[in-house]
Order: structure tokens, then C-alpha cells, then sequence
């Protein structure tokens, strides 16, 4: 559960999520998993190129956080950001089809896996460099105060880019200014190839905000219910004009780095036992059956439909055809 | 013996400053580190402190004399027991001349740009337009005060921009009449509050975002040209990002080479990003209005020097000048001159020089370098059939290589000599101010050029 790094922040309001609503997160957790299997699978056949870095595992992080936003608010990351977007409503087929590079996809196929974005589900990216999206999210947080229209920014970033210095540039301006934005960091344990304990001298991060007086919470990222708790309770201390709050959530990825990592950096052993004993979907499905919530044949039932989806994702993005040639020439100015 | 109390240079560019105020009287006596008086310079007032121990004997130039050079003696200091009158020479050595026979040096009027007679009407702005005189610090002022009183998105932030009045006094006064809402001064975190920028117009603002100088917006050029440049495109269109980034760009007077870069062709390199670096004060105002309103990201290139600089202005309301393109300020048959931001001053020192040797040069200046107006260079180098280039920053991939490139390219058939480049030369810049001299573009430099092209 969560700790807090400041002892006398006073923790804001939280909420424990409903019984009804808990379906809809295993559904959407389950949906980011067989989306992002069938994308692996996808870039072994040829049909995505370049990078593409799969979510899988990390599930329970925007699940639970989207959960604890309302509409309006806004949601940037970086480039580990299929789960991002689906989770904040993004259309899979969109999705899929700019990871194949097609005119169907978010960004017409000219952004690819890292640069995805709608305006219209306030999702502001997908972002390749490691911690540039932090100050993009402080500002985005900065036009909500200035505009005085009550939105949170949900800023994510890894434990990777929790070493670059325009985090804590963010961090600076973000407590001075009291804006309105929760850093969601998700630590999921390497930043690539490079063990936490390697690169950071301080390996708890929800404490990097300690010389900031930003208070921050260390959080379980395996469980949806911690996650959406600690959400309720950062978002409303954003929104309550408090000032930035840190939440570190601790979480794992099955796969590499990217898709061409062989992962010789750790064992396959150590992956097997969060597998086993942590995995978040796995986690709530007991955790549902055990309070009655749902059955075997409910479950059947949702695996049917969100295998259906994904091949609907999967059939869409083949089919759409590449961006025409024209395009190469737009978009680069706003007339 | 009694000593000058000189005319201090209080910043790498000035060269002259008005007296204030004298905080102390004929006859006071002094310390070392005592205010003797205030100095306004073009960027701020300053408090001056006696340096030695004496009594001020005299005052030389009075307060409230404007435009008093670097050097000149303002007062005299007297040791212990001597008075100015009297001055002796004691040991025998030559006398010091008698500073009473000097004439106090006369106020002069304010510093005059480099700005030949011959300065061509810019056809954007209606003929019969009435023009005020304005240094280009005021222009810019003007320009970011109108957009923000017409725009409540528009913003202004950066280092030292409201209670200090602006590092360069561009932004001086806004803070009161904005309010610190909107005028904001960041702490030193260009990456930072570049990057903040970008978010808060993805958030729907105007932000106007002040580097003090470009040489500290290499810390944040990563936001500039991957956040703010290029996301319109890797979205599909879905994200503009109406963003100012402005600032002194270029050498200014002995800072050395860290601090004297100029990155005009750097940004003019980059798809997504505008780029405008202008030298008279009337583009200045119309072309900050311009990107101010432009939903793409401008880097606007300023010149400290050239703040201080006075040029006409057009009184017009809404004074907007189209971005993209090149001005012919002065016209000519032999040769065409290409430049932009400070090097124009020598530029068109040049051509009327040439003049009196025969040599009528047609000066045009880019005024915006991306997009680039390569049709009136063009069309200026098919009449001249010749082209020099001039610019501050280094040869390689310059601004200058592009012109030479494009004409070469596009017309190469009208070209009766090679194009030629006159440019910073190719080192860091020198602190040694006669090495810095010679490491920035000279007037014999483009004269030579323009000569060697017409192959005299």
C-alpha cells in the first residue's frame, strides 16, 4: 500500500473503486494485453518496423489511474504508449494501424509507435525522447491554471527518465507555480538493458521530489484497486490546487525493452515469478471471482470479445492503405 | 594628483550611457565603494561607486546628460590637500593637462544606426504611411504589449523578464501592465520552461517564450526542434504548437565564444520551425506581430547590438508584416548583396561605398530565413547577374552556403561570376578584441566581395 516520502502531507480524499467498475478495468487490462501480443506478433511478421515497445505487464498502472481522471483531463507519456492510448479511449483500430504505418492510423502512419496522439481524448503523446514529455506535461498542467479550468495532467514517465535533469526542472516549476499535474513514474525496474539499482543513487523515486516539496507515494503498479486509490488521491490534490504529487509505481515488463532486446539482463526466471505470483490481470481475475463478481463464462465471454476487437484492430490496420505519397509534404506547417 | 573619474562601461555592448543623477556635491569627500552617482545604460540604470578615496573636486558633466561616451572624464577626484586649480606637478614629472580647459564633452543625439539615405519604402506597408523613429528594443516592446492586449492566450516568460524589466529591457514595463499571470520570470531552466512552452501551447496558450540569449537555448534545443517542431507532423496534423521563441542571437561585444554563437543556420535547417531574424526596427514590430499569430513554432532572432539601434516605424494600428519574405532595401544593377539581422548595417555601409566607385549594388534583406524567399534573391541575381552573400555566423552549411547553392541550382545560367560568401570566420570566437574584430565579417571584407564579383 502507500507509503508516503512526506509524512505530513495530508492525503486528499480517495475511493475505493466500485464492484461494478472492476469488470471494466479487467476488460480494458486484458484488451492492452491481446493488443499488444498481436502487435508483437504483428512486428515479427514484418508488418511494424522501427521500435515498438510493448506494455505488457505494466497494465494495472493506467488502468487504474485512467480510472481516477475525469474527461478532460489530460494524459501525456512517452514511448512505451499503446496501454496509454487504449486505456484513454483511443479507438485500437487507430492504433494498430499507425503502428503498421497506415493513412488509418492516429497520425495518418506518420508518427509510428512512439508518436500517437488525440486531441479529441485529450491524449497528448507518445513521446521518443526519454523525459521530454515531463516539462511538455508541467506545461500542459500551466495552461490548466492559466486558464483556470479545473483539468489534472497525468504526466508518465519511467524510471529511466527519472535520471534526466528537465525532470527536475519540471519538478521546480511545477511545485513553484503549484500546477496542477500528477507525475506517474512508472518504475518497472530497468531502464533498458540497465537495473535500477545500477543507474539511480537514490533508487526509491517517489522520494525525488523530496528537495521539490512534492510529496510522493511509493505504489503497488501490480494492483488495479491500490492504483486507482492512489490516483483518486493525487489527482485531487492536483485538482485541489496543492501543487504536483509523485506517484511511483512499482511494476514490471514481461517484454524487452523494445522488440529487439534479448533481455540477457536479467533472468528468465526472475520474469517467471512475476508471471506468476504478480501478474495484475491474473490478480484481479481471482480477486473477482473470490468477491462473486464474475464467473468462468463472463470471463469466457470477455475473452471472446476483446480477441474480436483485436483481430477487427488487426484486419483494419492490413487493410488501410499507406499514406499517399502526398502526405510525405503535409503537416509540416499549420496553414 | 588628482584623478578622471571616468565614463564606465557597464555592459559588454555599451558604449555610451546618460548621467542620472550625481549623489554627491563639488567638495564632498568620498570612500572607495560610496554611490557617487547613477548611469542609465541601454539596458538598465546603474549605481557607479568612487573607486578611490578623495574629495570630488569637480563635476564635469552634469546630470542628465545623455549619450556620454565610454571614457570621457565625468569628475575629478583630489587627494588630500590638493584642489584642481592648483594642481602641482611636485615631483617634476610632466603635468597633467588641465581638465578645465577642456570643453565638456557636448550631448549628442541618440546612437545613430549605420542607415545610408537610400533605403527603399517596403511595398507591404501602404504608401503615405506616417513613420515614428524607434530603436528596435522598442519595437519589440510594442509588438509583444499589442498581442497581448488583443490576445489573453499570449504570453511572455523567461529568465529575468518581469521584475527585472528584461536582462535586455525588451520586456521592460510589461510586467505592469500584464500582471504576473501573464509575464513570468522562470528560474534558469531553459530545457525546462522551453519544454513547459511547448505543453502550454499544445494547452491551447500563445506562449512567448524569451531565451536571454540563443547560446542558452542550446540547452533546450531538444524541446524546440523534436517537441515544438516537429509534432504537427507526427500527429497527422493533429498538433500545432503556436509558440515565440525569441532573442538576442549572434556575438555581442567581448563575451567570448560561449556566449557568441549565432544559430540562424541551425534552425533554418528544420522543417516545422520558422525562422525570422530581422534588422530594421519596422520588421522587427511586423514580423514579432506575425509570429506571435502564426500557429507554428518561430525562432526569432534578435541582435543585442542592434537593440539600440533607431529606425522608422510605421504609426499604424495593426502594423503586420507577411512572413517569408525578403525586402529589397536599396536598388541596383551590378551586383546583389544578400544578408540579414547585423550584418545588414555593413552591408549597406558597402553599397554606398561602391557607389562612389561606380559599382551600384541592389541590397536585399532575407528578413525571414525560413521559409526562405530564394524568388527575390533570384530575381534580383538575373538583373545583377552577380551575388554576395553576407553573414555573422560560420561558413559551413551557412545561410550564405544556401543562397550560393539555390542560385547556383536555379539559375546558374545568369551567373557571371561565382557567388560569393562573406561570413564569421571558421573559429570560436575570440575574447582578444582585435582577434574578434577580425573574426566577424567585415565592410572591406564585403566590399572586396563585391568587387571581386564584378572583377574589379
Amino acid at each position: 500500500m502507500a507509503k508516503s516520502a512526506k509524512d505530513e502531507s495530508a492525503k486528499a480524499p480517495t475511493g475505493k473503486a466500485a464492484p461494478e467498475d472492476l469488470l471494466g478495468f479487467y476488460e480494458r487490462m486484458l484488451l492492452i494485453r491481446r493488443f499488444e501480443e498481436r502487435a508483437g506478433q504483428l512486428y515479427g511478421m514484418g508488418l511494424i518496423g522501427g521500435f515498438c515497445h510493448l506494455y505488457i505487464g505494466q497494465e494495472a498502472v493506467v488502468v487504474g489511474m485512467q480510472a481516477a481522471i475525469e474527461q478532460g483531463d489530460q494524459v501525456i507519456t512517452a514511448y512505451r504508449d499503446h496501454g496509454h492510448m487504449l486505456s484513454c479511449g483511443m479507438d485500437p483500430r487507430g492504433v494498430m494501424a499507425e503502428l503498421t504505418g497506415r493513412i488509418g492510423g492516429y497520425s495518418k502512419g506518420k508518427g509510428g509507435s512512439m508518436h500517437m496522439f488525440s486531441r479529441e481524448k485529450d491524449f497528448f503523446g507518445g513521446h521518443g525522447i526519454v523525459g521530454a514529455q515531463v516539462p511538455i506535461g508541467t506545461g500542459l498542467a500551466f495552461s490548466n491554471r492559466y486558464r483556470e479550468n479545473g483539468r489534472v495532467c497525468l504526466t508518465y514517465f519511467g524510471d529511466g527518465a527519472a535520471n534526466q535533469g528537465q525532470v527536475y526542472e519540471s519538478f521546480n516549476m511545477a511545485s513553484l507555480w503549484k500546477l496542477p499535474v500528477v507525475y506517474v513514474i512508472e518504475n518497472n525496474q530497468y531502464a533498458m538493458g540497465t537495473a535500477i539499482a545500477r543507474s539511480s543513487s537514490e533508487t526509491h523515486l517517489h522520494r525525488r521530489g523530496v528537495s521539490f516539496n512534492i510529496p510522493g507515494e511509493e505504489v503497488d503498479g501490480m494492483d488495479v484497486e491500490t492504483v486507482l486509490d492512489a490516483g483518486r488521491g493525487a489527482v485531487a490534490h492536483a485538482r485541489e490546487g496543492k501543487g504536483p504529487i509523485i506517484l511511483e509505481m512499482m511494476t514490471y515488463r514481461y517484454r524487452g525493452h523494445s522488440m529487439s532486446d534479448p533481455a540477457k539482463y536479467r533472468t528468465r526466471e526472475e520474469v517467471q515469478d512475476i508471471r506468476e505470483k504478480r501478474d495484475p490481470i491474473d490478480h484481479l481475475r481471482e480477486k473477482l471471482i473470490a468477491r462473486k463478481i464474475a464467473t468462468e463464462a463472463d470471463f469466457k465471454a470477455l475473452d471472446k470479445k476483446i480477441k474480436e476487437q483485436v483481430a477487427r484492430a488487426v484486419e483494419f490496420a492490413q487493410e488501410s492503405p499507406e499514406p499517399p505519397a502526398e502526405e510525405l509534404w503535409r503537416d509540416v506547417y499549420r496553414a | 594628483m588628482p584623478t578622471d573619474i571616468l565614463m564606465p562601461a557597464l555592459s559588454p555592448t555599451m558604449e555610451e550611457g546618460t548621467i542620472s543623477k550625481w549623489l554627491v556635491g563639488e567638495g564632498d569627500s568620498v570612500k572607495a565603494g560610496d554611490v557617487i552617482a547613477e548611469i542609465e545604460t541601454d539596458k538598465a540604470t546603474m549605481e557607479m561607486e568612487a573607486v578611490d578615496e578623495g574629495t570630488l573636486a569637480r563635476i564635469l558633466v552634469p546630470a542628465g546628460t545623455e549619450n556620454v561616451k565610454v571614457n570621457t572624464p565625468i569628475a575629478t577626484l583630489t587627494g588630500e590637500g590638493e584642489t584642481v586649480p592648483q594642481r602641482t606637478n611636485g615631483g617634476g614629472t610632466k603635468a597633467p593637462p588641465k581638465r578645465d580647459d577642456k570643453p565638456t564633452p557636448a550631448p549628442q543625439q541618440a546612437a545613430p544606426a549605420p542607415q545610408p539615405a537610400k533605403v527603399a519604402a517596403d511595398p507591404d506597408i501602404p504608401p503615405g504611411t506616417e513613420y515614428v523613429t524607434i530603436t528596435v528594443r522598442e519595437a519589440l516592446r510594442e509588438a509583444m504589449a499589442e498581442e497581448m492586449r488583443r490576445d489573453d492566450t499570449v504570453f511572455l516568460m523567461g529568465e529575468e523578464v518581469a521584475q527585472y524589466q528584461g536582462a535586455y529591457k525588451i520586456s521592460q514595463g510589461l510586467l505592469e501592465e500584464f500582471g504576473d499571470r501573464r509575464v513570468i520570470d522562470t528560474p534558469i531552466t531553459e530545457q525546462g520552461f522551453a519544454g513547459l512552452g511547448v505543453g502550454a501551447a499544445f494547452g491551447g496558450l500563445r506562449p512567448i517564450v524569451e531565451f536571454m540569449t540563443f547560446n542558452f537555448a542550446m540547452q533546450a534545443i531538444d524541446q524546440i526542434i523534436n517537441s515544438a517542431g516537429k509534432t504537427l507532423y507526427m500527429s497527422g496534423g493533429q498538433m500545432g504548437c503556436p509558440i515565440v521563441f525569441r532573442g538576442p542571437n549572434g556575438a555581442a561585444a567581448r563575451v567570448a565564444a560561449q556566449h557568441s554563437q549565432n544559430y540562424a543556420s541551425w534552425y533554418a535547417h528544420v522543417p516545422g520551425l520558422k525562422v525570422i531574424a530581422p534588422y530594421f526596427a519596422s520588421d522587427a514590430k511586423g514580423l514579432l506581430k506575425a509570429a506571435i499569430r502564426d500557429p507554428n513554432p518561430v525562432i526569432f532572432l534578435e541582435n543585442e547590438i542592434c537593440y539600440g539601434r533607431s529606425f522608422p516605424v510605421p504609426k499604424l494600428e495593426d502594423h503586420v508584416l507577411p512572413i517569408g519574405k525578403a525586402r529589397v532595401v536599396r536598388e541596383g544593377r551590378h551586383v546583389t548583396l544578400v544578408s540579414f539581422s547585423i550584418t545588414m548595417g555593413i552591408t549597406l555601409e558597402a553599397a554606398d561605398a561602391l557607389a562612389g566607385e561606380g559599382i551600384e549594388a541592389e541590397v536585399i534583406d532575407l528578413r525571414t530565413l525560413r521559409p526562405l524567399d530564394t524568388e527575390t534573391v533570384i530575381e534580383s541575381m538575373k538583373k545583377t547577374n552577380r551575388i554576395v552573400t553576407i553573414e555573422e555566423g560560420w561558413p559551413v552549411c551557412g545561410i550564405a552556403s544556401e543562397i550560393a547553392a539555390v542560385v547556383t541550382e536555379q539559375a546558374f545560367d545568369f551567373l557571371d561570376a561565382p557567388p560569393m560568401r562573406v561570413t564569421g570566420k571558421d573559429v570560436p570566437m575570440p575574447y582578444a578584441a582585435n582577434l574578434e574584430k577580425l573574426a566577424l565579417p567585415a565592410l572591406d571584407e564585403v566590399i572586396a566581395a563585391a568587387k571581386a564579383v564584378c572583377y574589379r
